[in-house]
């Protein structure tokens, strides 16, 4: 790999985190309303596969999203306008943390239910399969979707119809609380297996590697040779969302947190790439980040009496809570 | 069926972003489907393996992208499995993505009701649940509707649900006139003028509520609304009729409790000029449809309980 081209995947893992933790500090301060599930240590992933897609390539996200989003390619003013409810966000105010998704940008919506991507992405990929100009498919989720049925039908229909999609299970060992080995009979990648599907595990917490399995998955996928699955270990540095972290919910072995969090993937490419190189991205960052921040305080609410605007995308007369 | 057969074969001739997809439809099961995959081919009607909620969720994404998936469910009750992928999923994406997607899919329920000695889990009619979570919703009561009102869905940019009663799908009572115009959403249709009550038919029913009105005819004089597209709801045209006659009477394949029928009552009792209380006519609370024909009989609404309550409502 380049020095231009680790330094670019560096940029990304850095945006997001100083993204997240802005925003998780904003969630807790209550300037975010509900809350976030954010991305932080996971980077890795979200970042080396999207750094194997296009524009033209089109992604399913999560509730855990901000991460995708970004690494897709998504303004972090518009991102963090959302998730102040404002007009300036990608979704106008109406989405929200788990729902914000710039869509011209191939994100078929980050999604609040898990699992519920797969399918979504299935379909999607059938589409791109017939237009027939190479264009693929990435569904993420977590461990905790492989207990959701829908998304092994999922595979299923991804793979007696050949589909161009990648399915990236971000394997961060919980699901909310309950410990992998305790909600996941077998293993992920070999579930995925009996599919028929190719399916590779990588350390999550090495962009590197993902990147290079992604590359080598995806061009499986442009090539015909149907879906493909990959499995990335990772972990959370924080809690499941902003709440528990608020709550000081924390459930798991403080020991471990420490481990992983030694495992840092931005600490670990920055490494490779040298004290001035990093010191020079992390400020632009946090430049990007600020200006963000500025950005997404200042643009403007939406109207209450718009609450219902987008309902349809056709027409429908909606009738009042309340008829005088 | 013959003319929703029509309507899909129209549509995807008319369209070449419509796909059809589902369990069976390439052999044409249900009848409705039958033809189109010698016509159209596999690139266009998918033959599903039996996974309700993904297939349908894949029909989310097709949409996203610009197709019109048209998916077939062939029991009714399946709806009750793909409850989170019509309501939570395809749905709500128009308003939480702020108008940057529409998923324009049509759900078509091929056999919606009793169809005698199907029992328990194939016999229910739940389109006031789609009602109720704001799904554009359509129950045709005769085969000109089901024509015009299944290409108007497939039309539409957001998702639609189109219930077709078995009652209906099997009879040959009503003939198919091969009419081939198109039917509105949202537009009811006052299928008998009258002064007397105002019945609202609603499916199988609007064939129950003529046959009614016309062995009462001597004695009064019955309009009977047809609202064909049952959410969003033709309340104008419900104002106008029962505004003239002052009393109403729903009759409506759906549970008592929070049925369709509930709600055109209470909008009626809120809204409109009665001069007698309304009535339903429906299944009991919480109906399971037994098996024996004649304990079905006895909980699916029929011309009697209309009659009965007709005669209640005009004191007769």
């Amino acid at each position: 790999m380049t020095r231009e081209h680790q330094m670019a995947l560096y940029r990304s893992m850095k945006l997001i985190r100083e993204f997240e933790e802005r925003c998780l500090d904003m969630a807790i301060a209550g300037e975010i309303i509900g809350g976030i599930h954010p991305y932080i240590g996971q980077e890795a992933v979200a970042v080396g596969v999207c750094s194997q897609l296009t524009e033209r390539d089109f992604i399913t996200s999560t509730h855990r999203g901000h991460g995708h989003v970004l690494a897709k390619g998504a303004d972090p003013r518009r991102l963090l306008a959302e998730l102040l409810g404002t007009l300036e966000g990608f979704n106008k105010g109406r989405g929200g943390s788990m729902h914000a998704a710039d869509m011209k940008l191939g994100i078929l919506g980050a999604n609040g239910i898990v699992g519920a991507g797969g399918a979504i992405g299935s379909g999607a990929a059938w589409v791109a399969k017939a237009r027939g100009n190479s264009e693929v498919v990435v569904s993420f989720f977590g461990d905790g979707a492989m207990s959701q049925g829908v998304l092994l039908e999922a595979f299923n229909l991804a793979a007696i119809w050949s589909l161009p999609i990648l399915f990236v299970c971000e394997n961060n060992m919980y699901a909310t609380s309950l410990k992998l080995e305790s909600g996941l009979a077998g293993s992920a990648a070999r579930r995925a297996e009996g599919f028929g599907m190719v399916a590779r595990t990588v350390d999550g917490m090495d962009v590197e590697a993902v990147a290079d399995v992604t590359g080598e998955l995806i061009q499986r996928c442009r090539e015909g040779k149907g879906p493909a699955f990959l499995e990335c270990s990772t972990y959370r540095f924080f809690g499941h969302h902003s709440v528990l972290e608020l709550l000081g919910v924390e459930f798991r072995d403080p020991d471990e947190v420490v481990r992983w969090r030694e495992r840092d993937p931005i600490v670990a490419l920055g490494a490779k790439l040298g004290d001035d190189v990093v010191a020079e991205i992390d400020e632009a960052v946090k430049g990007t980040i600020d200006e963000a921040v500025e950005f997404a305080k200042n643009a403007p609410s939406p109207d209450p009496k718009d609450a219902l605007m987008y309902l349809y995308s056709g027409t429908a007369a909606v009738r009042p809570g309340v008829i005088l | 069926m013959h003319a929703m057969n029509r309507a899909l074969h129209a549509e995807m001739a008319a369209d070449e972003d419509v796909l059809l997809l589902g369990e069976d439809v390439g052999v044409g099961a249900s009848g409705v489907t039958s033809g189109l995959l010698p016509r159209f081919g596999r690139e266009r009607v998918l033959d599903t393996p039996l996974s309700e909620q993904a297939f349908t969720s894949f029909g989310t994404g097709a949409a996203m992208m610009g197709k019109k998936p048209v998916i077939e469910f062939q029991i009714s009750t399946l709806i009750y499995l793909v409850f989170e992928q019509i309501v939570n999923q395809a749905h709500k994406f128009s308003l939480m993505t702020g108008g940057q997607v529409s998923v324009p899919v049509t759900y078509l329920v091929a056999g919606s009701g009793s169809r005698s000695g199907w029992a328990g889990q194939h016999s229910d009619s739940p389109y006031s649940l789609l009602a109720q979570a704001g799904i554009k919703t359509v129950v045709p009561g005769t085969p000109a509707d089901a024509y015009g009102l299944f290409r108007s869905a497939i039309r539409d940019p957001d998702p639609v649900a189109v219930f077709a009663p078995s009652a209906l799908l099997e009879s040959t009572a009503v003939p198919d006139s091969g009419a081939e115009e198109i039917v509105p959403l949202g537009e009811a249709n006052v299928l008998r003028e009258g002064g007397d009550l105002t019945v609202v038919a609603v499916g199988q029913h609007v064939g129950t509520a003529l046959e009614v009105a016309d062995s009462l005819s001597d004695r009064v004089d019955i309009e009977i609304v047809d609202p064909r597209t049952v959410y969003p709801f033709d309340w104008d045209c419900l104002r106008k009729s029962v505004n003239k006659t002052g009393r109403l009477v729903v009759i409506d394949d759906s549970n008592r409790m929070c049925g369709l029928g509930a709600e055109i009552v209470a909008t009626a009792a809120e809204e409109f000029d009665l001069v007698a209380p309304p009535r339903r006519v429906c299944r009991p609370d919480g109906t399971v449809i037994p098996y024996a024909l004649a304990l079905d009989k006895a909980l699916v609404p029929g011309p009697e309980q209309l009659m009965q309550a007709i005669s209640a409502t005009l004191k007769l």
